[in-house]
């Protein structure tokens, strides 16, 4: 895909992929086998109709593409952006196995940027309202295609969010460099348009408790609320000043706007030399931000190589571009600083792999060796936990690996009329299969609330 | 948004606001406290709820003007709304019948120990509050803490009103002096760790609560975070409150200041605006 001038592009916080033009596409999509028995869908978590859509694509037919699209994935324009494609729909596309697969996200995120060029914003067809309310706490993109693809029924939706703006991770976390704010405003106007109410500074638990949503008339409650704690490492000098955790340092930029401050009240500390520890998304997520805030050398330090590193291809390749510099098999062991607290070093051990862990992953152990990276700032990105808020807040809850909801293949928990989809039930996972632990929720939502009505006729 | 349905000024650069907050109000407990942001450009700031009155719908706060967000709270009159307001959080204070309780307030800090102050008298505890001021003038709520107060202790840095002296020293006669089963102390930092250096040789119980910077307030981002007893803590899930004997003070100190210069480069910025107007919104 066609990309912003790394030299450029390092500097601002402007979308770094461009994106296919309409040739391109057409191009692209001529390619596509047509299988028979597409590969590419059973890759997609929400099995979009692969082959469908990219062949209304190749006849220049760009918003029956969409439409196409639509009947699977609610939130198209983000998940061609930000889905891990080389590990779903196009690591199983059968051309991959000679030559290059199709570029399936970049075809979808085409269909839906077209749309919106040309104003083309779709009537989703509703059914009549039918009256019954369903809670929906937390807007990430779990609780948005819940609480969409129940609207479309004709529930009476509600969602309820702890922040001051809706959208979840897609907001605080993503930057706009990846994910531009008014591509997700834009999918939760969309959201909005089909009648779905959005309270905000809503903490369920805190502000309100499930149980009285219940006694307010809710049907049913979907808890999205996500994995939004960070881990940490518990190594000496954590809590220095200038450590700060991915999460932070993001939500100040991404939500807050710190970039801009002081015309938006909340700072962020510019840095000169600084190290992000992980190999995520996360992890990039911060190295490239903190690139953009001024400083002069980015080092994302990974306990195991390139291999193993989790974060999205297209990601580390950009941030490559972009000048960040990778330090493999180092895993940080203590953080120096100075006589006023603040971080100016940091000692790493050298590691080496050994076998493969129960991830299937080669474990990384140390090698006896160890280094300093001489840096006056550390963002730490080594993974979420459960936000403990909301499930302890609801007696009975049935939970897993200290905090996360069990749920069925369906999304129930084991209290009737409670579901619970996405990271906060799978731990951290990524959009798209938080969307479609979403639909699958609504479906059982659906059927649960019809049978309730079925009780009580008899 | 959130609209200010009264705004008192109860001490110099001390202000007092009710706020039209129904859901937060009738989950309040004593020691939450709630996040806000003013306007769409705005930090979100934690402040303590002061008050609450549920029937009423509102929640009263209680800050004092000392940066460019508290400056520009206080200057929205009643009428006027604030954007956000997310709350109740943090833990509740732990309330039970503990025999005779000593309340220290540092401050306007003395404020936000006033709905502990009622929930212990509903327990029917013995309380003694203890109210510390640079001068008479900054002693805030000595009325209210009067009324349900046992006890009511003032002491100035100057004299100016009470005792002239530090609260440590008349914390210090009461415990000597009977049986202190818990000691709930708010207020600048320094003299948190006072208290708690005091109360320590003599086992006493004592909780103080922490400010440290925060970003959202639900447990999500880290900024928060405290050590307490050698553990990482997130304040805004795990307190504000901690039991003092194993708060790291100092690393609370360091962190604190991590913002300073941003923080007077906000204010300078704040000051030199000409109001076009936007403040009263
Ligand atoms: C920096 C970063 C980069 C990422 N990059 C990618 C990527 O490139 N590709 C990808 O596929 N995935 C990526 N992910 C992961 C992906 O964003 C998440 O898996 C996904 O957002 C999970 O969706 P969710 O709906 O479960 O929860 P979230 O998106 O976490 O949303 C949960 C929402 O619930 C709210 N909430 C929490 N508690 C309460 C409460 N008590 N009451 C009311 N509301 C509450 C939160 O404020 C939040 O808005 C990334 C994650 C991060 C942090
Ligand atoms: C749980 C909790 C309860 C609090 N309750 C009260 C209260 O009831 N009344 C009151 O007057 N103050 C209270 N504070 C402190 C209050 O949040 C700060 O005074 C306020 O954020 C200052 O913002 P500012 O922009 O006016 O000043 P700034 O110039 O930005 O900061 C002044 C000082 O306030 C602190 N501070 C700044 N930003 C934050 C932030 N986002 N979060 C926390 N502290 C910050 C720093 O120590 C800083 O040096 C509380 C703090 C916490 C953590
Ligand atoms: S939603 Fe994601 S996985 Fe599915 S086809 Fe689109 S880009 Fe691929
Ligand atoms: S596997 Fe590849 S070639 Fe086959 S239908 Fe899917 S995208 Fe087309
Ligand atoms: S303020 Fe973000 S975790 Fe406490």
């Amino acid at each position: 895909m066609r990309a912003r001038d790394p030299k450029i592009r390092n500097k601002d916080f402007k979308e770094v992929s461009l994106g296919l033009t309409e040739k391109q596409a057409v191009k692209e999509a001529s390619r596509c086998l047509q299988c028979k028995k597409p590969k590419c869908v059973e890759g997609c978590p929400v099995e979009i109709d692969i082959p469908g859509f990219i062949s209304a694509l190749r006849d220049s037919d760009f918003s029956g593409a969409l439409h196409v699209i639509r009947k699977y994935n609610m939130l198209p324009a983000i998940c061609g952006r930000v889905c891990p494609q080389e590990n779903q729909c196009q690591g199983r596309c059968i051309l991959g196995r000679k030559k290059t697969p199709i570029s399936i996200g970049a075809l979808e995120r085409f269909s839906a940027d077209y749309a919106v060029k040309k104003g083309n914003t779709e009537k989703t067809p509703k059914k009549k309202p039918n009256g019954h309310k369903v809670a929906v706490i937390g807007s990430g993109p779990a609780g948005l295609t819940v609480a969409a693809d129940l609207a479309r029924l004709g529930y009476d939706i509600t969602i309820f969010e702890a922040l001051h703006k809706p959208g979840g991770v897609l907001v605080y976390g993503i930057p706009e460099f990846r994910l531009p704010k008014k591509i997700i405003a834009r999918e939760i106007e969309y959201v909005k348009s089909l009648g779905v109410k959005i309270k905000l500074n809503w903490v369920v638990g805190r502000t309100q408790t499930v149980d009285e949503l219940f006694e307010e008339g809710f049907k049913a409650v979907f808890i999205g609320v996500g994995a939004g704690s960070p881990r940490y490492m518990s190594i000496p000098g954590e809590n220095l000043n200038n450590v700060y955790f991915a999460a932070e340092f993001l939500t100040r930029v991404n939500l807050m706007k710190a970039e801009q401050f002081p015309k938006y009240d909340t700072p962020v500390k510019k840095a000169k030399k600084v190290a992000v520890i992980g190999g995520g998304n996360v992890a990039m997520d911060a190295a490239r931000t903190a690139l953009r805030l001024g400083a002069k050398k980015v080092y994302i330090v990974y306990r195991r190589t390139e291999n193993e590193m989790p974060t999205r291809l297209e990601e580390l390749e950009h941030a490559k571009e972009e000048g960040i510099i990778c330090k493999f098999l180092s895993n940080p062991k203590e953080i120096i600083g100075d006589d006023k607290g603040y971080v100016k070093a940091m000692i790493c051990d050298e590691m080496k792999l050994c076998e493969p862990d129960e991830s299937g992953r080669r474990r990384p152990e140390c090698s006896g060796k160890e280094f300093t990276l001489d840096v006056d700032q550390v963002i730490m990105a080594v993974g979420q936990a459960s936000n403990p808020i909301l499930v302890k807040s609801i007696k009975g809850l049935k939970l897993w690996g200290g905090g996360y909801i069990k749920i069925d293949e369906d999304g129930s928990s084991n209290i009737p009329g409670i579901f619970a989809g996405g990271d906060i039930a799978t731990g951290a996972a990524t959009v798209i299969s938080a969307m479609g632990a979403g639909k699958r929720a609504a479906r059982a939502i659906h059927t649960y609330i019809s049978s309730l009505k079925k009780v009580r006729k008899r | 948004m959130y609209k200010i349905i009264k705004k008192e000024t109860v001490a110099p650069q001390v202000v007092a606001i009710e706020v039209d907050a129904p859901y937060i109000a009738r989950h309040h407990q004593a020691g939450n406290f709630v996040v806000l942001r003013i306007n769409e450009r705005g930090e979100r700031i934690p402040l303590t709820i002061a008050d609450s009155d549920a029937k009423k719908g509102t929640i009263t706060l209680l800050f004092q003007k000392i940066g460019k967000t508290t400056e520009a709270l206080g200057k929205l009159n009643a009428g006027k709304a604030i954007r956000d307001i997310a709350g109740p959080l943090g833990h509740a204070t732990p309330i039970k019948k503990y025999g005779h309780c000593v309340l220290v307030g540092g401050g306007i800090g003395a404020a936000t120990l006033f709905p502990i102050l009622k929930a212990l008298k509903t327990e029917k505890n013995k309380v003694t509050t203890i109210l510390g001021a640079r001068e008479q003038k900054l002693i805030v709520w000595e009325d209210r803490f009067k009324e349900y107060s046992d006890e009511v202790l003032v002491t100035t840095d100057d004299g100016s009103s009470g005792r002239k002296g530090l609260v440590t020293e008349a914390l210090k006669e009461i415990i000597e002096s009977s049986k202190v089963k818990i000691v709930i102390a708010v207020g600048p930092i320094r003299m948190m760790q006072a208290v708690s250096e005091l109360t320590r040789p003599y086992g006493v119980k004592t909780i103080v609560s922490l400010n440290p910077v925060m970003v959202e307030g639900t447990g999500m981002c880290g900024a928060c975070r405290v050590n307490i007893a050698g553990k990482t803590k997130f304040a805004c899930v795990e307190g504000p409150e901690f039991d003092a004997h194993e708060v790291d003070f100092e690393e609370l100190v360091n962190r604190l200041g991590f913002y300073r210069e941003e923080e007077a480069e906000a204010m300078k910025a704040f000051k030199k605006k000409k109001c076009k107007g936007h403040c009263k919104k």
